[in-house]
């Protein structure tokens, strides 16, 4: 970190901007709402709505379609499969609005006052993923209480600590997207280009990868994309954790890549931001 | 005496526009030093490079005896900054907005909460320090973002516009506020305004930028003498008045229209009991004489020739200015 804050604790500047970011979340009890809301409906609407369960068991005696659903989605149960899935898309769509919030902070010029100080540049980043990985992490909170509510099927072998896991990993996934949309507007003046490419970054992110279906059921080309995407490990780590059967070596494939990738992606863009920051 | 600003062809240029061009000047310990010009002129361009946040593309800069791009975080550590946007978190209370200036900078907790105390009861926001910002009005903004600005008690202050769309009774109390900074601290301040009673009002000295070049540089005092003194206009009849005239000492023009004479003089109020004498002497009596003292209008639209106008911005500076303009009138 460049510059020593004087006299201070080492964090201070870091902590400071942060709290200021989870204050406005806080103390806006729509926002609040929302947050809470839109993983909800995400996982009621989307989950229970595609009831692939129903499409595989027609017309065949259930216990073979028992069988066509565990060897395709390792559960029997699509509502379990997706509301796993949920995790991931809801970290994604939270964390894409970080991007924005430096464009508005420079718009309103508290972007400038901020590069005045002597507070770094990576704690000006940083603050925001940790904001935006925060909130995430309150979704996935709600998201998994909701899910068990509405009867997830658990994996055999599944332990209670095992959820911590799942924590673990949506913070990884957070790191990652919200470095990638802050570096995508850091030097932004404007709501429009990148806006424009988060949309154009959302759905592809979002259908290839194995949220919705297995990569084992996807052609090959549509496979090869989403075995790159960092989605598809968040999901796989996700599942292991709660309705599949953990296998070690899998899971430890996905954190390793997640860990790298998340690593990569958030040192990328602390120096981009050394940088660039400054125009 | 030492200089805490210094530029020397400080330059900057957005894809092909110059914004601020080749420009030099030096701000002396303890000075208010103005950059008077119109939008657009460049002036918040060259506070930017001045506050480490904008790279110069040309030139060098020293503030505190730092250069601007070699050493910004000892740049940094020395300024306190006060935009010209209101950059106070509408959501959170004015209390909190200082302590979060003082956490930027790295005071310690008890330094930090003793200062912010301090200062809000300088700028008399103590009684509304634990108000959300949202409820306060553009002045009390204004006066926030001073506090703000003062936290890690700087060298040098940086003001920008600061007082952009607020009425008359709050200018000058802001105007009260800057210069008891100086009186109190021997604080060097550095701002900019379209305003030119401000400039007139607060600086020692000022630099008239326009088109992002600095075109006249001098105390208030000197660039009004530089326009060649006071204007004395009089109306008197008989001959040889422009004669009598010519022929006083602290006279450097005169113009004669019909019966009305216009005269450029030195001093006014000391050429006009003289100049009355000597028509007297003469049996010529004087209708009708007033003084007039130039004004930084008059330099401006002399220097620039032009009056202060609005020239080609950004949309960001646009939008900005109106949220600025918008947030100060509540």
């Amino acid at each position: 970190m460049e510059g020593q804050e004087v006299g201070g604790r080492p964090l201070q500047g870091f902590l400071a901007l942060t709290k200021r970011e989870l204050k406005k979340w806080y103390k806006e009890p729509l926002l609040l709402l929302i947050t809470v809301l839109q993983p909800l409906i995400w996982m009621v609407f989307l989950g229970k709505a595609m009831n692939l369960g129903a499409v595989f068991g027609g017309g065949v005696p259930p216990e073979l379609a028992r069988g066509l659903m565990l060897r395709s989605f390792g559960t029997t149960d699509y509502f379990s499969f997706m509301a796993t899935g949920m995790i991931a898309v809801t970290c994604l769509f939270t964390t894409m609005f970080t991007g924005f919030s430096i464009i508005w902070d420079r718009r309103l010029g508290f972007l400038n006052k901020v590069l005045s100080t002597p507070v770094s540049r990576a704690s000006v980043i940083f603050s925001k993923v940790v904001y935006a990985t925060l909130r995430s992490s309150f979704q996935v909170l709600i998201i998994l209480v909701a899910a068990f509510a509405l009867g997830l099927k658990v994996g055999p072998g599944f332990h209670p600590l095992h959820l911590l896991g799942v924590f673990l990993v949506a913070f990884m996934v957070c790191v990652t997207f919200s470095s990638l949309f802050l570096m995508l507007a850091l030097r932004s003046t404007r709501w429009e280009a990148p806006m424009a490419m988060v949309n154009l970054m959302l759905m592809p992110l979002m259908f290839a990868s194995n949220v919705f279906f297995p990569l084992e059921l996807m052609p090959g080309w549509l496979r090869a994309i989403a075995s790159v995407n960092p989605l598809s490990y968040t999901n796989d780590a996700v599942r292991q954790f709660t309705i599949w059967r953990l296998d070690r070596g899998a899971l430890l494939r996905d954190l390793a890549y997640l860990g790298l990738f998340s690593l990569t992606i958030s040192s990328l863009s602390v120096y981009l931001a050394k940088k660039y920051l400054s125009r | 005496m030492r200089e805490m600003v210094r530029a020397e062809e400080l330059t900057r240029v957005f894809n092909g526009l110059t914004a601020v061009d080749h420009v030099t000047f030096g701000v002396r310990e303890g000075e208010i030093f103005g950059f008077l010009g119109p939008n657009g002129a460049g002036k918040t361009t060259t506070i930017h490079m001045l506050t480490t946040v904008l790279k110069p593309t040309g030139g060098r800069a020293e503030v505190c005896g730092y250069d601007v791009v070699k050493e910004p975080e000892k740049v940094r550590k020395s300024i306190g900054v006060v935009p010209q946007e209101y950059t106070a978190d509408e959501d959170l209370t004015g209390y909190e907005n200082v302590m979060l200036c003082a956490d930027l900078y790295g005071l310690p907790r008890e330094e930090g909460r003793k200062r912010a105390l301090e200062l809000l009861s300088l700028v008399q926001l103590e009684p509304f320090k634990d108000k959300r910002v949202e409820t306060y009005s553009g002045g009390m903004r204004r006066r926030l973002e001073l506090a703000c600005g003062l936290i890690n008690r700087p060298k040098v202050l940086f003001l920008d516009e600061p007082t952009l769309g607020l009425d008359v009774q709050t200018r000058a109390s802001i105007w009260e506020h800057i210069l008891s900074l100086r009186e109190n601290f021997g604080m060097t301040v550095f701002l900019t305004t379209h305003y030119l009673e401000e400039a007139d009002h607060l600086c020692d000295r000022i630099a008239i930028i326009d088109h992002g070049k600095i075109v006249e540089e001098g105390s208030p005092s000197e660039l009004k003498d530089s326009l060649g003194g006071d204007l004395l206009t009089l109306e008197c009849e008989g001959e040889g008045v422009e004669e009598i005239l010519r022929a006083l000492e602290g006279v450097r023009e005169v113009k004669a229209e019909g019966r009305e004479y216009r005269v450029k003089v030195t001093r006014g109020e000391t050429v006009a009991p003289l100049l009355l004498k000597a028509l007297g002497e003469k049996g010529l009596t004087v209708k009708r004489l007033s003084l007039a003292k130039p004004t930084l209008d008059e330099v401006y639209l002399e220097k620039t020739g032009k009056s202060l106008r609005d020239q080609g911005e950004s949309p960001e500076e646009v939008i900005k200015q109106r949220v600025t303009l918008w947030r100060a009138r509540r």
